[in-house]
C-alpha cells in the first residue's frame, strides 16, 4: 500500500462471509479504502452486533459515530467501530434513524456503549432505546438543542459570562460584534451551484456558469 | 478494666450511646472540576460510606469546545491546528491520526525520511507524555521528588519540539503529506546525545518509587481489572496491556515505519494500577530504543510528499516559479479536495488508541470529523474500578489511567 495508514488483516473474503453469516439483516454493504461498511436492519442491530461479538471475535467496540445527513429521509446515521483483537481487523456497521425513531441500545453486549450511546444522543437528539442512563454528557449543564446536527449554528444560540452586577454567571443570547463568515473557496469553474455573477441575464439556461 | 477495653473497641456502644456516637450514613462529595489530582476539570459525584466508594458518577464536558463542530467548517488544512489542543500533553500523537487518514483518503505517499521523522517524534512524544504522567501519578500518590525530575526531561523534549517547529507544545508539524520542515543535522545529533544521557535521570527517579514501600501500597492491587473486562470496557494502550493483553497498534497495524521497528511490548500481570505504571515506565525505554532506530536509519531525502496539489511548495520556489505560487496561493485559500468516502484510522497514541473517523464528501472541508477519545472508555470504567476502594484510591486510580480532558471533551 502507498499511503502509511495502519495495515490490518486482509479483508478478501471477510464481506462475504460476514453479509453471508448476517442474512437478511444487512441492508447494504460497502467496502471502500480498505474499510468494510454494512448498513443494518435498525431493529436487528443489537442481534447483529452479538453474532459479531460471539461468532466472528469482533471483541472490542471501538466507537459510536453520528453522522448528520439533513437531506435524507433519515437523517442521521450511527456507525459502530468494532475491532476484533484476535482477528487484527476492523469493521463499521451502520444503522439510519430520524429524530423521533430511536435506535436499540447495546450496553447489554458492551458496556462502553453507554457512554458513546450519551455523547451521541447529546450531539444529534437520536434516541437509545433502552439505555438505562440516557443523559447529555458533554454539553452544559440545562443546555437545550443539539450541537452537532448540520442546522445548528456554529456560533450557538446563548453565551455566558460572569457578571460583577449579579455576582454570578449569566447566560445571555449570542452577540457578535462582527458576524460569523463562511468564505466560499470553491472555484467557480468547478462545480459552483450558483449562477455566476454576470450569467444572471442570460436567457438561455443551457450556457449558465459555462466556461469562459 | 474490661469494661473500659470494651468501650475502646466501640463494643459498649449500641448499650450506652454517648454524645459522640453518631449513625453515620452514606454521603455524597464532589470531587473536583477544581481539584489538583483531577487532572483538569473532571467533576466526580462520588458517594461514600465512610472513606469507601460506594458509587461513583464522573461528569464530563467542562472543557467540550465543539472541536469536531469547528472542524467541518475548516479546510483540512485549517483543522489540523485543533489536534494540537486535544491532548495537549501529547500533540503530535493526536496529529498523526488526522494525517493518516487524510493520506489514506487521498492515497498519498509519504518520503521516507517523512515517515521516520514522524515515527521518531511521535515517539519522542509518547516520552515527553509518560514524564508528565508518571511524574503526576507519583505526586498524586505523595512523592514529590520524581515529579520534578522527570519534568527536566519532560522540559527537554519540549526543547526539541521547539526546534523541530518553533513550538513548545502546539507544533502543528505533521501535515498531510509529510511534516512541514525537514530538522537540522544538529537537532538529529543531539536528540541522539540526549538519547544516552537521559535514561540516568530518568532511572534515578524510577528507582526511588519503583520499589517504594508506601507507592506500592497506594498502587498495588488497586483497581485491578481482569483480561475481559479491559476488552468488554474498550480498553486500548497502557491500560489494556496492564491487564495483560499484549496489544499494541504500532506491533499488531504498523503505520508509517513502524513495521521496520523492533521494539517490546511490556505487559501487567495483574492489572492493577502498579502495572499499568510500570508499562508506561518501561513503554519509556521502549520509545528510546524505537528513537535510536530512526536515527540510525533514517535516509537522506524530501520530508513530504511532492505531489502539489496538497503539499504546498517551499517559499524559495516561489520566488521563481509561476505554478509554484499559484499552487501556494490555491493551498492556503481554497485547500485541497478530498474524494469522497469514509476512513476510521487509530493510531497508538501514548494514552492508547486515538481514532479518526473522517467524512469526506469531495469537498475541502470534513463533512464529519468524529474523534475517537481515549479517555471516553477508561473513565467510563471508574466507577466499577473505583468501587470499594478508599476515597484517596480514587486519586491513584485516575492518575494510572492518564486522563487528559482536552481530549476527552474535545
Amino acid at each position: 500500500m502507498a499511503n502509511g495508514a495502519p495495515i490490518i488483516s486482509s479483508n478478501e473474503g471477510v464481506a462475504a462471509a460476514l453479509a453471508k453469516s448476517l442474512g437478511a439483516a444487512v441492508l447494504d454493504t460497502v467496502e471502500a479504502y480498505d474499510e468494510i461498511s454494512f448498513t443494518v436492519d435498525r431493529k436487528k442491530l443489537p442481534a447483529v452486533l452479538d453474532k459479531l461479538r460471539d461468532k466472528h471475535e469482533y471483541q472490542q467496540l471501538v466507537e459510536i459515530a453520528g453522522v448528520d445527513y439533513p437531506e435524507r429521509p433519515e437523517r442521521f446515521e450511527v456507525c459502530y467501530h468494532l475491532l476484533s483483537l484476535t482477528k487484527n481487523h476492523r469493521i463499521r456497521i451502520k444503522v439510519t434513524t430520524d429524530e423521533d425513531t430511536p435506535v436499540p441500545t447495546v450496553t447489554h453486549i458492551w458496556e462502553v456503549a453507554g457512554w458513546l450511546e450519551r455523547e451521541v444522543f447529546d450531539m444529534y437528539g437520536v434516541l437509545f432505546d433502552g439505555n438505562p442512563d440516557l443523559r447529555r454528557i458533554l454539553t452544559d449543564y440545562g443546555f437545550q438543542g443539539h450541537p452537532f446536527r448540520k442546522d445548528f449554528p456554529l456560533t450557538g444560540y446563548v453565551e455566558m459570562r460572569y457578571s460583577e452586577e449579579a455576582k454570578r454567571v449569566v447566560y445571555e443570547p449570542v452577540k457578535l460584534a462582527q458576524d460569523f463568515r463562511s468564505f466560499d473557496f470553491m472555484s467557480p469553474w468547478e462545480g459552483a451551484d450558483y449562477i455566476l455573477p454576470g450569467d444572471e441575464k442570460s436567457d438561455d439556461g443551457d450556457d449558465k456558469g459555462a466556461k469562459t | 478494666m474490661a469494661d473500659y477495653l470494651d468501650e475502646m473497641d466501640h463494643l459498649a456502644d449500641d448499650a450506652d450511646p454517648t454524645v459522640g456516637d453518631l449513625e453515620i450514613q452514606n454521603y455524597t462529595i464532589n470531587f473536583g472540576p477544581q481539584h489538583p489530582a483531577a487532572h483538569g476539570v473532571l467533576r466526580l459525584v462520588m458517594e461514600l460510606d465512610g472513606e469507601i466508594v460506594e458509587r461513583l458518577d464522573p461528569h464530563v464536558g467542562l472543557l467540550h469546545r465543539g472541536t469536531e463542530k469547528l472542524i467541518e467548517h475548516k479546510t483540512y488544512l485549517q483543522a489540523l491546528p485543533y489536534f494540537d489542543r486535544l491532548d495537549y500533553c501529547s500533540p503530535l500523537a493526536m496529529e498523526h491520526s488526522y494525517v493518516l487518514a487524510i493520506e489514506k483518503l487521498l492515497d498519498l505517499e509519504v518520503p521516507l525520511r517523512g515517515q521516520y521523522l514522524r515515527v521518531l517524534f511521535a515517539e519522542l512524544t509518547r516520552i515527553c507524555n509518560h514524564m508528565l504522567n508518571i511524574g503526576a501519578h507519583v505526586m498524586d500518590v505523595g512523592a514529590m521528588t520524581p515529579n520534578l525530575w522527570v519534568f527536566e526531561i519532560r522540559e527537554q523534549c519540549l526543547e526539541f519540539f521547539e526546534r523541530a517547529s518553533g513550538a513548545r507544545m502546539h507544533s502543528a508539524w505533521f501535515r498531510p503529506g509529510g511534516v512541514h520542515q525537514d530538522v537540522p543535522l544538529k537537532l538529529l545529533t543531539d536528540m541522539a546525545d540526549w538519547l544516552d544521557e537521559f535514561p540516568t535521570l530518568f532511572e534515578d527517579a524510577m528507582s526511588l518509587v519503583i520499589d517504594n514501600r508506601i507507592f506500592k501500597q497506594r498502587n498495588v492491587d488497586i483497581a485491578t481489572v481482569s483480561k475481559e473486562d479491559a476488552v468488554r470496557w474498550g480498553f486500548s494502550g497502557p491500560m489494556i496491556r496492564g491487564s495483560g493483553i499484549a496489544w499494541d497498534l504500532r506491533k499488531s497495524q504498523p503505520y508509517d515505519v513502524y513495521g521496520r521497528m523492533e521494539f517490546d511490548v511490556p505487559v501487567g500481570t495483574r492489572g492493577d494500577c502498579y502495572d499499568r505504571f510500570m508499562v508506561r515506565v518501561e513503554e519509556v525505554r521502549q520509545s528510546a530504543r524505537i528513537m535510536r532506530q530512526c536515527l540510525n536509519e533514517m535516509p537522506e531525502g524530501p520530508v513530504s510528499s511532492s505531489d502539489r496539489k496538497v503539499v504546498p511548495p517551499k517559499r524559495a520556489e516561489m520566488k521563481q516559479s509561476m505554478e509554484a505560487l499559484i499552487h501556494h496561493f490555491k493551498l492556503y485559500t481554497e485547500g485541497f479536495h478530498v474524494p469522497a468516502g469514509e476512513v476510521y484510522v487509530a493510531t497508538e497514541s501514548p494514552k492508547g488508541e486515538f481514532g479518526v473517523y473522517l467524512v469526506s464528501d469531495g469537498s475541502n472541508k470534513p463533512y464529519r470529523c468524529k474523534i475517537r477519545p481515549t479517555a471516553f472508555s477508561h473513565l467510563q470504567a471508574m466507577d466499577f474500578m473505583t468501587k470499594g476502594h478508599m476515597l484517596s484510591d480514587a486519586t491513584a486510580i485516575l492518575g494510572a489511567m492518564d486522563i487528559v480532558f482536552g481530549e476527552c471533551d474535545r
